[in-house]
């Protein structure tokens, strides 16, 4: 308890008076100039978490339909385990993977690099977490829905997916903020920036990396400064996720958070 | 509907074969093609891995034909062109002594926090503490670093490492000047990441053995401790196991709060031969060196080489646990993993 304790006091005795306005909004620039702020990492992450859900979230929701509805034989239980593997995987062996795919072929480091890298991290959590919410829909859901002649594909669809809509949410949801704070793989593929987004193809900036960043050049006060006010706004973003979470959905088993 | 429902039986043989005979004779349905699609998309992780290792046994190609053997046991580390050599040694060695301690300290920590948990702690306790312990493991490890850097590698210089030298700096291990930013302080932050891991999947492992195991202890007339010794621990064991190794592959595999307090030394220089020195993981070094590493030099294929060993570090550390924590879920049945 004594470290998170310490984490949140320090990073927000230190983080908050940095936070303003223009340090919200402001691009970084040159980092010793008074009015350079956050608003480039902050845009960063978000675009990086909108692009790595359009990658990752359908083929989780489909691999975990496959699991839970399909998978009940040997190959559903070798992708099952590999799954689980693939999500204890060090993050910057993640980078490296996208680093040899995506940065090498484009000749450069990219945006949507990152975006392909962070979409691997989260590809298994939410297979699994759709795969264990569709478990627990009660089997008559399912068979009033065939009984009335839907196809089963409707059935898995708009049936059931549906009335597991929770748990999904809800893996989503940790599974971005989880995204949101990784920097290794990031540091191998976007690379970072000072400036505004300018496509997909060109180096982005994101919060984790904006706080590397800073850490590099930790003997400028501004640098330091700057550097605990975006790891106030992160962990605002990654527990604000988590608690509101937790909030909307109480007493759920807590294995497939703990894998989060 | 009625294709689908007759074709459940066979399904369960061949399912691949099936699919792939009916997409060739062009006879499916939309519920095949559902079925067809959602398979190849859960497939998508095999392709992954997949993928991952040949890239990884490619890009390390390079500078395995240069050094041969000599990569994994050498313990040169020099980037400068003409003079190159590449020894992982030092790096592997250095992830397993933080890993080593993480574990080490960590892991009692965690089997008293999750016995707490699930065998004392009343519901209401146990619900609170398990929610900060989720937090804990939520917090990114960017910010592990930043805060280990700037307060935590203080509390180890001055409380801990201090002392250590005044008493016992004359043995091997506490050679050195305490500094704050060495092996001891990048396991200590270790043990503080792994522990919402460890403690967390315990908890679970063992609140799944049947209470008759813990009727049955206090049958025979054991204490509250020797009921959970021998009746709970006994029993979760290899799920307990599991999640101890589970934590170790985080370790391992952890880049960044490591590399914000390890030291980052380089080459023979990253040895761990004393708690106190500064060093380097194989994960810290590939974080460091990367962008500076031109593309197609000697030096991005040991990089790619160093990520090819942790590669398998990892890949082995996590196929068994997995295989330990699945056996004590099981037993719980159902779908409660």
């Amino acid at each position: 308890m004594l470290p998170l304790a310490s984490i949140l006091f320090e990073v927000v005795g230190k983080g908050l008076p940095a936070i303003s306005l223009s340090f919200l909004t402001r691009p970084t620039g040159n980092v010793t100039d008074p009015s350079s702020g956050i608003g480039n990492a902050i845009e960063g992450t978000l675009i990086l978490i909108g692009v790595t859900c359009l990658i990752a979230v359908p083929i989780g929701l489909f691999a975990g339909i496959y699991l839970a509805e399909f998978g009940d034989n040997k190959f559903g239980r070798t992708i099952r385990f590999l799954n689980d593997v693939l999500a204890e995987f060090p993050s910057i062996v993640i980078g490296i993977l996208a680093f040899s795919v995506v940065v090498i072929a484009i000749g450069h480091f990219s945006a949507i690099a990152g975006a392909v890298a962070l979409s691997i991290i989260m590809l298994p959590i939410v297979t699994r977490t759709t795969e264990e919410s569709i478990k627990l829909v009660p089997s008559s859901i399912r068979d009033a829905s065939m009984a009335l002649g839907i196809r089963r594909w409707r059935t898995s669809l708009s049936v059931v997916l549906v009335t597991a809509k929770d748990g999904v949410i809800t893996g989503i949801m940790l599974s971005i903020a989880r995204i949101s704070g990784e920097t290794a793989p990031l540091l191998l593929t976007v690379l970072g920036s000072g400036f505004f987004f300018s496509g997909l193809d060109q180096p982005i900036d994101a919060l984790p990396l904006r706080i590397f960043t800073d850490y590099k050049n930790s003997n400028y006060p501004s640098a330091l400064a700057q550097g605990w006010g975006a790891a106030l706004v992160l962990i605002m973003l990654v527990l604000g996720l988590n608690l509101g979470v937790r909030l909307l959905t109480r007493g759920r088993s807590s294995f497939a958070r703990a894998r989060a | 509907m009625s294709l689908s429902e007759e074709a459940r039986p066979q399904q369960a043989k061949t399912p691949i074969r099936k699919r792939l005979d009916a997409l060739l004779a062009l006879r499916f349905s939309i519920d095949d093609l559902f079925e067809t699609s959602t398979t190849i998309l859960a497939a998508s992780i095999i392709l992954i891995i997949t993928v991952t290792s040949v890239l990884l046994i490619r890009g390390s190609i390079p500078v395995l034909e240069g050094f041969k053997t000599g990569f994994f046991t050498g313990t040169n580390w020099i980037s400068v062109a003409g003079s190159e050599s590449y020894g992982v040694l030092p790096y592997v060695l250095g992830t397993l002594v933080t890993s080593a301690i993480a574990v080490a300290v960590g892991v009692p920590l965690s089997l008293g926090i999750a016995i707490f948990l699930a065998e004392m702690a009343p519901w209401s306790v146990r619900n609170a503490l398990s929610r900060v312990i989720e937090l804990l493991a939520a917090v990114p490890s960017i910010i592990y670093g930043f805060w280990g850097l700037f307060v935590f590698r203080f509390w180890i210089r001055d409380y801990l490492e201090a002392p250590i030298t005044s008493y016992a700096g004359a043995f091997p291990v506490f050679q050195g000047t305490p500094f704050g930013l060495d092996i001891l302080t990048a396991g200590l932050i270790l043990a503080i990441m792994i522990i919402p891991t460890v403690s967390s999947i315990s908890k679970d492992v063992m609140m799944a053995v049947p209470s008759s195991q813990r009727e049955a202890a206090y049958s025979i007339g054991a204490t509250r401790w020797e009921v959970v010794r021998t009746g709970v621990l006994g029993y979760a064991r290899s799920g307990i196991f599991g999640a101890i190794i589970l934590g170790l592959g985080r370790a391992v595999g952890e880049t960044m709060a490591v590399t914000m307090v390890i030291g980052n030394a380089s080459g023979s220089a990253a040895l761990p031969t004393s708690l106190f020195k500064q060093g380097a993981t194989m994960a810290s070094v590939i974080a460091n060196e990367f962008g500076e590493a031109e593309s197609g030099s000697l030096h991005l294929s040991a990089l790619i080489g160093i990520g090819l060993t942790l590669f398998l570090f990892a890949l082995v550390i996590n196929v068994f646990a997995q295989v330990m924590v699945w056996r004590v879920l099981k037993v719980r049945g159902g779908s409660v993993e």
